[in-house]
């Protein structure tokens, strides 16, 4: 199909979608005014049943757990899928490597102020994810969240340094374990459930005081499982497309294997 | 306000929504760069946000969060805002994916051209 027919099919399908689109339109209750019930039964219900005063955590890793699940094995696959792509293939070290520069220019270094912000910003960045994923039945916040901070941290190491120091940080086999045993995890923990005679993912821990940092029962649990989840599973995505872009050209044959 | 821009305003949300499904597809037709594509896919999908938070949203109502305000204080609807979420996160791995599928593709067949690549599939 060349292109004038292709976007010939996009305008007529557009303009189809739009007619329908328009039609439904009329039938939505309009922007600011939510009819409910299901939210509004949640929001009344959160803090009572689960003891967790952040209700979309707590539709998180409780209401819809299963649909979580499945969503983290997603992103499980997704990055699994790209490590497999990003390998060390047999033929990458034969490929002559363009050097990563113009030939009569120099990259400048990283700039000091640079640096020095970085650095001291690593530390925050660990303790800010840590706590947004342990404080997420509580307030804004969850593994989801604090896993994406928390892999940050790395990649701000290779903002204010090179990639030496990344890969210093960084682990692969660590990244990889983490992100298994954060998907694992909240299979297992769904298990438990059923090793107490209760329905799958259903909350097995006692709830605890509301406004507790260690209350909520299984989504404390279950949101500390996708932090490392998700954390472990970007820093596999970088440290996949770091080699790939930066080392596997330019190494040759016996000075790095895929780990 | 009159009428019709009260009833416009309802809509716009929407209407945004719309815009960016059809503007990031229109990308994805045209494209003849797979990093492109692949970056107007982002933006249809970023439409669903709009979308799933239009929907939620109620005028006046706080965050879902209950921490500091009473239980029943009017707030906007968790649930969207939930999907919504780990739709991000979800998303940012899958154009990891498709990243890496177009890194190969330009190690393989030197091109990032979509009509290009086909040519070559024959």
């Amino acid at each position: 199909m060349n292109h004038r027919a292709r976007t010939a099919l996009f305008l007529v399908g557009g303009l189809g979608l739009l007619c329908f689109y328009v039609w439904g339109l009329h039938g939505l209750p309009g922007f600011g005014h939510y009819p409910g019930p299901y939210g509004d039964l949640i929001n009344s219900l959160t803090v009572f049943e689960r003891h967790a005063t952040d209700a979309v955590t707590a539709v998180n890793f409780d209401y819809r757990g299963f649909d979580t699940l499945g969503e983290e094995f997603i992103l499980f696959a997704s990055v699994m899928g790209a490590n497999l792509l990003l390998r060390k293939q047999k033929d990458d070290r034969e490929e002559d490597p363009p050097l990563d520069q113009a030939e009569d220019r120099v990259v400048p270094p990283t700039s000091d102020a640079v640096r020095v912000t970085g650095l001291a910003l690593v530390l925050p960045i660990v303790v800010f994810g840590l706590y947004t994923i342990s404080h997420g039945q509580l307030t804004p916040g969850g593994g989801f969240q604090g896993g994406v901070i928390l892999a940050s941290m790395p990649l701000i190491i290779y903002l204010c340094g090179d990639y030496k120091s990344f890969d210093h940080v960084t682990s692969h086999v660590l990244s990889e374990i983490t992100e298994a045993l954060g998907a694992g995890g909240y299979a297992i923990a769904g298990l438990i459930s059923i090793m107490f005679g209760l329905n799958y993912l259903t909350n097995f821990i006692p709830l605890g005081q509301t406004g507790d940092v260690l209350s909520s029962g299984t989504i404390l649990l279950i949101s500390v499982l996708t932090g490392l989840e998700v954390a472990g599973g970007l820093v596999v995505l970088m440290i996949s497309f770091f080699r790939q872009s930066l080392v596997y050209r330019k190494t040759d044959e016996e000075s790095r294997g895929p780990r | 306000m009159s009428q019709a821009a009260g009833e416009f305003l309802r809509m716009l949300p929407f209407l945004v929504a719309a815009w960016l499904f059809v503007v990031g597809l229109y990308g994805i037709v045209t494209s003849r760069h797979l990093v492109h594509q692949i970056i107007c896919l982002i933006v249809v999908q970023s439409s669903t946000y709009v979308l799933l938070l239009a929907v939620g949203y109620r005028t006046g109502a706080v965050a879902p969060y209950f921490y500091d305000v009473p239980v029943h204080t009017p707030a906007v609807d968790p649930v969207v805002q939930a999907l919504a979420l780990t739709d991000v996160v979800v998303e940012a791995a899958v154009t990891a994916l498709l990243l890496a599928f177009a890194v190969q593709a330009h190690k393989r067949f030197g091109t990032l051209d979509p009509h290009e690549l086909v040519q070559i599939k024959g």
